[in-house]
C-alpha cells in the first residue's frame, strides 16, 4: 500500500521536479543536464513577449480575483436568506458550475458571446450616428475575465458561506442590538468575521484565474495569457526558458495557494463568541 | 422597597393582548403584562413556553402577529431593534470576537447619532468595566477571558447604554453552580443600584425565586399567574405553578360539598378532607390538593387534632438542616416529607420500614384546579 502511495506521488511529482531542475540547465537541450545555471530566468525574464504576456495574465488574474470575491460574497450573502426548492436549485448550479471540464465552459462561452455579439454588432451600427465608425464587440480582455469569474465565483459563494455558516446569529441581533444600523452590522461585524475567508477566495480566484489556459485559449480572443504562450512556445520545442517559466508560475500558484490555506485555518480556529 | 411602591411608579413596557404565531406554530398566546420602572421581572417556565418569544418581541427581534408593544407608552411594534432604547443580554454572550473588551463595550455607544465624541465614550466604558468589577480588562481579547468574565462583559456592554429595559435571555445557563449564585447576587445588587428594569428569561426557579420582584409563570405560550415569588409559593393558581414554583405533594380528589369557601374533597382512596379555596368549585369536580412537603409533620403518634394519616417510611435522605422523607400511605399514595433538624432531634429519625403519621393544618391544603 505504500509503495503504491509512493509511485502515485512519484508519477505526480517526477515531471514537476524535472522542469524544476531542468529549468536550471546551462545547456540547451531539454533532455541531457549539462551544469548548473540561472541563465534561462534571466532570459525568460529579458523576453518581451514572456513579460507582456506575464502582464496580461496577472491584469485577468487580477481583475477576476477583484469581482469573483465581490460578487461571490454578495452572492453568500443573499443565499443566506434563501431556502427549500430555491435554494436546492442555486446549489447544484454552483457545483455545476465547479464541476464542469474546462472545455465545456470555455466551448459554451465562446459559442454565446459570439452569437450574442453577432446580434449586437449590427444593432449598435445601425444605432451608431453616421460619419463615427461604431464599436466593435468581440473577444479579449473582458470576455476573458468574465469567463473567469463565472467559474471561481462558485468558488468564493462555497468558502464564503461556510464561514457565514459557522457565524453565531446572535452576534448579528448583538449588533442590532447595541443600535446598529443593518448596513453598520454589516461593515463591522460580517464583514470583519468573513474577511479572511473572502481574502483566501481572492487568492484562489486568482491562482486559477493565473494558471488556467483551456477556458483562455476559447475566450482570450487576441491576448495572450502566459499559459497560452506557454503552450504556443512548445510547439517550437521544450527549452529551459519555458521550464524557468513554469518553475516560477508555479512558485507562485504554491504561495498564493498556501497563503489561502493559512488564512482559512486562521479565521476558523479563532474561538467563537 | 415593596413591590406596591414601584407598582405605583410608570409603567416601562407593556404587552397588550399579544400573540405571536410562526407558521402553524403559536409561541405565545394572548400575553397582557405591565412591567413597572425599575423593577425585576422574570419570565419562567419550561422551554417552549413562550418566554423568550415574549422578551424577543420585547427587544424587538419578532414583531407580534397580534396585539401591541409598549415602551414607555408608546406602541413599538414596527420599531426596528436597533432603535429600541432596550438591550440585551445574550444566552452564549454573543460577544464580538474580532474586538476587544473594550471595543465590545463601546460598540453601542459607537452607533450612536450625533456621535458621542472619544473622552465621554471612554469614561463611560472604564465606568461599566469597574461596576462589574473588570477594572484593567479593557484591553484584552474576548477569548482570553473565563465564561464569568465574558458574562460580566455582556452585562457591561449592555449597561453602559442606560437602557429604559435590560433584557436577560437565561444568562446564568452556560456558568456553573457556585459561579451562577455569585451572578445571582451580583445582578440583584447590580439591579438596585443602576435602577434600571431588568427582565429575566430562565427555566430556573430557584433563580427566579432569588432574584425577582415579580414572577411571569408561562405555559405553552400562555401566561399563567404573575406575582411576587412569596405569592406564587404559598398561592399557586394551578397545580403547574405549585409544581414548577417550588416542590409540592399533589393528591386528586373530587369535590364533595361547598359551603362559602370552605369545601370539602374525597379522596381516591375513600377518606375526606377539609380544605378552603378562593376559587369556586362545584361539587363533583375533579380537583387536585397540593401540600408543601415542609408544612407536613412526621410523628410516631396520631395528633390529636387535624387530618393525620398513617404511612409507612419509605425512604431517608439526609440533607444537613432537614431531612428528606419519601413516605407512602394506602389513602394518598407516595408523600415527600421535609423535617427540619430541629423536629427531628425532637421525634427522632425513622427508618425505612418503620409505620408513622403524616398530619398537617388545613390551612396548609391548597385546593387546585386540575
Amino acid at each position: 500500500m505504500r509503495l503504491y502511495a509512493l509511485c502515485v506521488y512519484l508519477f505526480l511529482y517526477i515531471p514537476i521536479g524535472i522542469i524544476a531542475l531542468f529549468s536550471f540547465n546551462a545547456g540547451r537541450h531539454a533532455s541531457q543536464f549539462t551544469g548548473f545555471s540561472t541563465k534561462w530566468y534571466g532570459k525568460a525574464l529579458n523576453n518581451p513577449f514572456v513579460m507582456d504576456a506575464l502582464e496580461t495574465s496577472l491584469i485577468a488574474a487580477f481583475l477576476t480575483a477583484c469581482l469573483a470575491s465581490a460578487l461571490g460574497t454578495m452572492a453568500a450573502i443573499a443565499l443566506q436568506g434563501v431556502r427549500g426548492w430555491l435554494r436546492t436549485l442555486f446549489d447544484a448550479l454552483i457545483y455545476i458550475a465547479i464541476m464542469i471540464p474546462g472545455i465545456v465552459i470555455g466551448i459554451a462561452t465562446l459559442i454565446a458571446l459570439v452569437t450574442v455579439f453577432g446580434w449586437l454588432n449590427p444593432l449598435l451600427a445601425a444605432l451608431w450616428p453616421d460619419g463615427a465608425t461604431p464599436p466593435q464587440l468581440s473577444m479579449g480582455m473582458p470576455t476573458l475575465v468574465a469567463a473567469h469569474t463565472m467559474f471561481t465565483m462558485s468558488l468564493v459563494i462555497i468558502i464564503v458561506r461556510a464561514r457565514l455558516a459557522g457565524m453565531d446569529r446572535a452576534l448579528v441581533e448583538a449588533s442590532a442590538d447595541l443600535f446598529a444600523t443593518p448596513w453598520g452590522t454589516f461593515r463591522q461585524v460580517t464583514l470583519p468575521l468573513i474577511a479572511p475567508a473572502i481574502l483566501a477566495g481572492f487568492l484562489l480566484s486568482f491562482t486559477f484565474s493565473f494558471d488556467d489556459f483551456i477556458i483562455a485559449f476559447f475566450v482570450a480572443g487576441s491576448e495572450t495569457t502566459l499559459p497560452i504562450y506557454i503552450f504556443s512556445s512548445i510547439r517550437r520545442g521544450v527549452t529551459p526558458e519555458i521550464n524557468a517559466i513554469g518553475t516560477m508560475v508555479m512558485a507562485a500558484s504554491l504561495l498564493l495557494l498556501v497563503m489561502a490555506q493559512l488564512l482559512l485555518r486562521r479565521g476558523a480556529s479563532k474561538p467563537p463568541a | 422597597m415593596g413591590l406596591e411602591d414601584r407598582a405605583a411608579t410608570r409603567h416601562i413596557a407593556e404587552l397588550r393582548a399579544v400573540t405571536k404565531t410562526f407558521g402553524n406554530v403559536v409561541a405565545a398566546k394572548d400575553l397582557n403584562l405591565t412591567i413597572g420602572e425599575g423593577e425585576f421581572l422574570s419570565f419562567l417556565g419550561p422551554s417552549g413556553c413562550g418566554k423568550t418569544t415574549a422578551l424577543r418581541m420585547l427587544a424587538g427581534f419578532e414583531k407580534p402577529t397580534e396585539g401591541e408593544v409598549l415602551l414607555d407608552g408608546q406602541v413599538v411594534n414596527d420599531l426596528d431593534a436597533h432603535h429600541r432604547p432596550v438591550n440585551m443580554v445574550f444566552q452564549q454572550y454573543a460577544l464580538f470576537p474580532h474586538l476587544s473588551v473594550f471595543d465590545n463595550i463601546a460598540y453601542g455607544l459607537r452607533q450612536r447619532r450625533p456621535r458621542i465624541d472619544r473622552s465621554t465614550i471612554s469614561t463611560k466604558v472604564e465606568q461599566a468595566l469597574e461596576t462589574v468589577r473588570l477594572g484593567d480588562f479593557g484591553p484584552r481579547r474576548i477569548w482570553e477571558m473565563s465564561g464569568g468574565q465574558q458574562q460580566r462583559v455582556a452585562l457591561a456592554r449592555a449597561i453602559v447604554n442606560e437602557p429604559k429595559l435590560l433584557l436577560l435571555d437565561e444568562p446564568m445557563a452556560a456558568l456553573d453552580r457556585k459561579l451562577r449564585k455569585e451572578m445571582q447576587f451580583e445582578l440583584q445588587n447590580l439591579q438596585r443600584q443602576l435602577g434600571i428594569t431588568f427582565v429575566l428569561v430562565t427555566h430556573d426557579q430557584e433563580e427566579a425565586l432569588s432574584m425577582s420582584d415579580r414572577i411571569c409563570v408561562m405555559e405553552g405560550g400562555r401566561i399563567v399567574q404573575v406575582g411576587s415569588p412569596r405569592d406564587l409559593y404559598d398561592a399557586p393558581r394551578s397545580r403547574y405553578v405549585a409544581g414548577f414554583v417550588g416542590t409540592s405533594n399533589f393528591f386528586d380528589a373530587t369535590v364533595a360539598d361547598t359551603a362559602g369557601n370552605s369545601v370539602t374533597l374525597t379522596l381516591k382512596g375513600g377518606p375526606t378532607l377539609q380544605g378552603t379555596s378562593d376559587t369556586l368549585f362545584s361539587p363533583g369536580q375533579e380537583v387536585c390538593v397540593s401540600i408543601r412537603p415542609e408544612q407536613i409533620a412526621l410523628t410516631r403518634a396520631a395528633p390529636a387534632t387535624g387530618s393525620a394519616f398513617p404511612v409507612a417510611i419509605r425512604n431517608r435522605i439526609f440533607l444537613g438542616e432537614h431531612t428528606e422523607y419519601l413516605a407512602h400511605s394506602d389513602a394518598l399514595g407516595d408523600i415527600l416529607v421535609l423535617v427540619p433538624r430541629q423536629a427531628e432531634l425532637n421525634e427522632g429519625t425513622f427508618n425505612a420500614g418503620e409505620q408513622a403519621f403524616v398530619s398537617w393544618n388545613d390551612t396548609a391544603q391548597l385546593v387546585l384546579e386540575k
